[in-house]
């Protein structure tokens, strides 16, 4: 057979479309099914679109790429269980465009973050992390307090997450700036909607600054939901073992 | 062989698409700029636009003044030019590594309150992609277009078109490296570059393929050598990983800001598909072409086995694209897809340690160079590192082995013994073959510096490794570490205390890695001034220019 290979080296258009079929088959088989195997995600209660709040401190999250040194993935393994919590679901980031899983834990683990500490310690921690955390090696986010959180585009970014499949109904892309100021203020007119909406959704001035939208108020909004969706109490791993 | 060289001032059809092209880019650029719905959009348009009014400009100064003829008949001035871009970049790589190495050792040393831009998490990506991308894919397209001219004795097919690939190219890291720093992200790993650099890059990429494939379909031999297989295998693959990968929604299309089209679990698993290929067709592929190429060329010896060459290549090839789930191992991924991903990178070392013996016995009755030519050194020590990581790979990619090395520096460890180790110096050997050849030296300005070059890095890498293989076993022991009574015994920042000593040896094998780059530089530089060191003057015969 290796010596038929010479017709391959004297046809370079042929022997790159072998290339091609060769490079391709592996991705088809592994990735393919995953969309169309129904057991691949598990039928959960409780997993929603992100508030336009949420999905802004999820836009900073990206944006100071908070990835490269934090996961969003607790595996099924005893020692992450008890450190972090329930082991993490597809389910839990279905609606995550792109995945946050993350490849390395030089900070802890934050699939299960939400609710753990308070607003207060967040926002301390990311201006001075070393201050409540001296052996901590985090870089400073001063400037998140610092900066008017820039939500111009928060209907197109419904719109787009929309285009790749997340449900936003019209009504959420519609109220989506009142949406995201309505999570920061409890006595809003809109709080009813909003949560009817949002089901679950915190509601409060997350960096204690009145004065403005900062950004530190949507990244602590997004932290403070992170794993908080899955009510565990009622969920049934066995029935969704694959 | 004809000289094809255009010697008549003008136009030819090449600069005139391309600089057809590069009008039309100027116009929709200004519109975006106009547009722009986020200031760092504004700020990349602008950036598109001077690039392509700088192109536009270069065409006419060239069609006014035509450009020496080459007498070799092959385009050389391409190759001299990857040759600089790759030195460069490679110095800037190294230096933000360096840089982001001390941050986690000191962090109160290089972190700033309020500028953004200096954080860890914006400039690892940059260190990420200046390494891989615009290092290893500037010796990448360098070496390529030396070598597929040189065996298909034709020059790079057409015309202008390689300097569009170079040029383009340059401007895709300019657009990716300041977008980092400035935030724009799709926070996939070495694939953060936004939508409208992806979109350039594929622009870019296809011409790459074709000035490659056009070069072959000129060839004056009639077999297509070992190393264009990987070339060609490298570059149709990154072009489908680079599509498929980046399918994104754009929030706007003036707007820097996309959402990619899959999320969560298949997110995931295209992402690592991707990332794990990124090794396996960039820095494997595409620099296993460098080895077939320069490791025969410099030890004057012929390929080890002819057939060996085609078992490595399709089996490589074929099995790698399957390894990407052994980097969601535990995780949500389906089991059925995590065991696939497992069994064939396990797999995968037969091919891997295929190649390595198919290089390294090619210096069979030529193992005493090793002893004089400190280059053909580098190259082998860098098969020898190849070897050792990809029998790491398949190592750690077992589920529970990866149990306790994921998510620590165990890995940071293993991509560097490949990363520093294989691709390093097999494009450092490769380089300083290069520059004699191109501008025509006998030698190298000093092969000494070479010695210091390589035994400072060498050091540099064995400390870099180690220290990351305690540091990453340290920690993920210490993780799943229970004490008497049944509790977990460290806090994670315990964990994070406890590698403080081993960050400080990285970083210092990193800079030592840094200061041997700075060597070579210089070496080159000298080199390509056509200087040699005053005691180490050769006779005539010592390292003969290859045959055109």
């Amino acid at each position: 057979m290796l010596d038929k290979h010479g017709f391959l080296e004297k046809n370079g258009l042929i022997l790159s479309i072998g290339i091609l079929i060769t490079v391709a088959i592996g991705g088809v088989i592994e990735i393919a099914p995953l969309f169309y195997l129904e057991s691949t995600i598990e039928e959960v209660e409780g997993v929603r679109p992100y508030s336009p709040l949420e999905l802004a401190g999820r836009n900073i999250y990206v944006r100071e790429g908070c990835y490269t040194c934090h996961s969003q993935q607790v595996r099924p393994l005893r020692d992450e269980v008890e450190r972090y919590g329930h082991y993490s679901l597809a389910a839990e980031s279905m609606y995550d465009h792109p995945f946050q899983w993350g490849s390395k834990r030089t900070g802890p683990d934050l699939a299960r973050l939400g609710g753990k500490y308070s607003d207060e310690w967040h926002r301390e921690h990311m201006i001075d992390p070393r201050k409540l955390v001296p052996e901590s090696i985090m870089p400073p986010y001063k400037f998140l307090a610092e900066t008017q959180l820039d939500y111009s585009q928060v209907e197109n970014w419904l719109k787009a997450n929309r285009a790749v499949g997340v449900p936003y109904t019209d009504k959420m892309v519609e109220n989506a700036t009142s949406d995201l100021r309505a999570q920061l203020d409890p006595f809003s007119e809109d709080y009813d909607a909003f949560i009817a909406r949002y089901p679950k959704a915190q509601i409060r001035d997350f960096d204690g600054d009145p004065r403005m939208i900062s950004e530190m108020d949507a990244l602590i909004a997004y932290l403070q939901m992170l794993g908080t969706l899955v009510d565990f109490e009622t969920y049934k791993a066995e029935e969704n073992y694959r | 062989m004809r000289n094809l060289q255009a010697k008549t001032p003008g136009m030819g059809a090449d600069a005139t698409i391309i600089g057809g092209f590069l009008a039309l880019g100027a116009i929709y650029a200004l519109f975006i700029a106009a547009r722009a719905v986020d200031p760092l959009m504004g700020f990349h348009a602008y950036v598109f636009l001077s690039a392509f009014i700088a192109g536009m400009f270069a065409l006419i100064v060239r069609a006014t003044n035509p450009a020496p003829v080459d007498e070799s008949g092959y385009q050389t001035a391409v190759v001299k030019a990857g040759v600089f871009a790759s030195m460069f970049w490679g110095v800037v790589g190294f230096l933000v590594g360096v840089v982001i190495a001390f941050q986690l050792a000191f962090p109160d040393l290089l972190y700033f309150d309020d500028l953004a831009w200096t954080n860890f998490g914006r400039l690892r990506p940059l260190h990420t992609s200046a390494v891989i991308f615009a290092f290893g894919g500037n010796v990448l397209i360098a070496t390529s277009f030396y070598v597929v001219q040189r065996t298909c004795r034709a020059r790079l097919a057409g015309g202008l078109a390689p300097w569009f690939v170079f040029w383009g190219y340059q401007l895709f890291i300019v657009i990716a490296a300041t977008g980092y720093l400035a935030g724009v992200t799709q926070s996939r790993e070495y694939a953060e570059p936004e939508w409208y650099a992806d979109l350039w890059l594929t622009i870019v990429w296809v011409v790459y393929l074709l000035v490659f494939l056009g070069t072959i379909w000129k060839r004056k031999e009639a077999h297509i050598y070992v190393a264009n297989w990987f070339y060609l295998s490298f570059i149709i693959t990154i072009a489908m990983l680079h599509i498929v990968n980046n399918l994104a929604v754009p929030v706007s299309i003036a707007g820097s800001k996309s959402y990619s089209l899959f999320a969560g679990v298949q997110d995931a698993l295209t992402q690592w598909w991707y990332g794990h290929n990124a090794v396996g067709f960039f820095l494997t592929t595409g620099f296993l072409a460098i080895m077939y190429y320069f490791i025969p060329k410099r030890a004057q010896r012929p390929v080890y086995s002819y057939r060996l060459s085609i078992v490595h290549f399709w089996s490589l090839i074929f099995i790698y694209i399957w390894a990407g789930p052994h980097h969601l191992h535990y995780t949500a991924l389906p089991e059925w897809a995590q065991t696939l991903g497992m069994t064939f990178s396990i797999m995968l070392w037969m091919p891997s340690w295929g190649g390595m013996i198919n290089g390294l016995m090619t210096l069979s009755g030529a193992w005493d160079k090793l002893r004089t030519d400190p280059v053909l050194r580098m190259m082998v020590v860098s098969v020898a590192f190849y070897g050792m990581s990809t029998f790491e790979g398949p190592l750690m990619s077992v589920r529970a082995v990866n149990a306790l090395s994921h998510y620590t520096d165990w890995t940071i460890g293993h991509v560097h013994s490949g990363a520093l180790g294989w691709v390093g110096y097999i494009s450092f050997g490769a380089l300083y073959c290069l520059v004699p050849w191109l501008w025509k030296r006998k030698q190298l300005y000093s092969n000494a510096l070479v010695e210091w070059h390589f035994w400072i890095s060498t050091i540099g890498i064995v400390l870099y490794i180690t220290s990351m293989w305690v540091a990453g076993v340290t920690q993920g022991l210490e993780w799943r570490e229970y004490n008497e009574f049944g509790f977990l015994n460290w806090s994670f920042v315990e964990t994070v205390a406890h590698l403080h000593p081993y960050y400080i040896i990285r970083a210092l094998g990193g800079s030592l890695f840094l200061i041997g780059s700075l060597i070579m530089a210089y070496n080159l530089w000298r080199t390509a001034r056509g200087d040699i060191r005053a005691t180490e003057k050769q006779p005539a015969t010592a390292h003969a220019v290859p045959a055109e």
